[in-house]
């Protein structure tokens, strides 16, 4: 426990609801990024998944919109300390994305719009538990939320859901993205409070 | 990993701004833009977390000063504005973000662009830019409610009085001063042509505020020809409390 600070008494959440440590309860939606919004029009928007030499998949709009998609509802954990419960997506489950990809990589680089990267385990982006997302709350989602498409990996500090999102190269080795080069935590687990580089 | 700073002075910067000077004496220093996590612990062990930026330039001293603006409904910025008294602990972490700095090293044009409390990282460059003895050339446009909401006015006017390279202007939102040339208004894109570097330069741009700002100020200076690989922004939301 820290020093007491006199005086204070602070604001309990709700009773019941269990947050990842030093997180508090948001019901609005802030917004952080390192730099400005990208504008990226539906008719040159393209995903691709490669190796780091070859392209192993591409979609245009269309196509990654004729992918089978699905509804969800997910907590978001900021590594700014906000958590935002119950929040409900579309998107393309990465479990359907990568289902032909034939691959030995241990590690994926996510590459955005405007140059933003966040790196993580390849496992991290499978088995149910990530997806490309183009609607939030029922409507299509807002550029500033990272529309067209973002990732979502909500077990993970929401920095890794990378915006706009372009495509994910594969790798045999772990490589730092753009937060985990600045200070960041590499892995960023909020139930383990993984913030800064450092942290356990 | 948690640092203890003491209160060693309290400022009040507007109605409800108020600036913490903190002596800490195992500070790893930091760079202009850069923040840190203030936690405070109630009796019973609840604790809470917020971010602030760094108002002071890095300095030999040992001292950090937070400026902190008051949220109505703030769980931690009503103590640090309003409780907190000279003396008194307060643990921090940091400092923390390697993006959003400017380093005494960089020698391009800077365009400062803060809406409200946005100004307190763009402080500590202008603060770290005057230390370095840096001849960067430095504008600055604050976009702020009204003047009784600007921080910093008098120190930002006699830097800008003696150095003619650090520039500054003022836009109001709601209420302008008495004979003041430019209307209260929004950021728009006369302003911006008007008062921030021409892109032919290829200013650094950072961009400090509550998020409709930042993306209504980023927009406008990529409109005017910015890069935007070369626009850097921080971005605060009603419940971030980040300064």
């Amino acid at each position: 426990m820290g020093i007491i600070s006199r005086g204070f008494s602070g604001r309990r959440s709700a009773a019941g609801v269990k947050l990842p440590p030093g997180q508090y309860l948001t019901t609005d939606f802030p917004v952080l990024s390192a730099g400005p919004t990208p504008r990226v029009s539906l008719d040159r928007w393209e995903f691709v998944i490669d190796d780091g030499t070859n392209v192993l998949r591409r979609w245009n709009w269309e196509s990654f919109r004729d992918l089978p998609s699905e509804t969800f509802t997910v907590d978001l954990h900021c590594v700014t300390r906000w958590s935002k419960l119950g929040t409900f997506w579309e998107g393309v489950s990465l479990d359907t994305m990568l289902a032909d990809v034939k691959t030995d990589a241990s590690h994926a680089m996510v590459r955005s719009y405007g140059d933003y990267t966040t790196n993580l385990p390849l496992n991290d982006l499978r088995n149910k538990q990530a997806w490309i997302a183009f609607r939030f709350d029922n409507k299509d989602l807002a550029p500033e939320h990272g529309g067209p498409a973002r990732l979502l990996v909500p077990h993970l500090y929401l920095w890794k859901s990378a915006k706009w999102v372009r495509g994910i190269t594969l790798m045999h080795l772990d490589k730092p993205g753009f937060w985990e080069s600045l200070g960041y935590h590499i892995y960023g687990d909020p139930w383990r409070e993984q913030r800064y580089s450092g942290d356990e | 990993m948690w640092h203890l700073g003491t209160v060693i002075s309290l400022h009040d910067e507007t109605a409800t701004a108020r600036t913490i000077t903190l002596e800490v004496s195992d500070w790893p220093g930091h760079v202009a833009g850069q923040h840190v996590d203030v936690r405070l612990t109630a009796s019973d062990g609840y604790s809470a977390v917020r971010s602030y930026s760094i108002a002071s330039a890095p300095n030999s001293e040992k001292r950090v000063e937070l400026t902190v603006e008051r949220l109505p409904d703030g769980e931690v910025s009503p103590y640090l504005t309003q409780q907190i008294a000279v003396s008194d602990q307060l643990e921090l972490r940091g400092p923390i973000g390697g993006w959003f700095v400017w380093r005494t090293q960089q020698t391009e044009p800077i365009q400062l662009v803060a809406g409200g409390s946005g100004i307190v990282p763009l402080m500590a460059m202008i603060r770290s830019r005057v230390l370095a003895r840096s001849t960067a050339p430095f504008q600055l446009l604050y976009s702020v409610r009204e003047p009784g909401a600007v921080l910093y006015r008098e120190e930002l006017q006699a830097l800008s009085d003696q150095d003619h390279s650090l520039d500054l202007t003022y836009a109001y939102t709601r209420v302008a001063p008495k004979d003041w040339p430019r209307p209260a208004g929004r950021i728009d894109a006369a302003l911006i042509a008007n008062t921030t570097w021409p892109s032919k330069l290829v200013p650094t741009c950072y961009v400090c505020g509550p998020t409709s700002f930042v993306e209504s100020a980023s927009r406008l200076l990529i409109a005017s020809g910015n890069d935007p690989e070369k626009i850097r922004t921080e971005r605060f939301g009603p419940t971030g409390e980040r300064q």
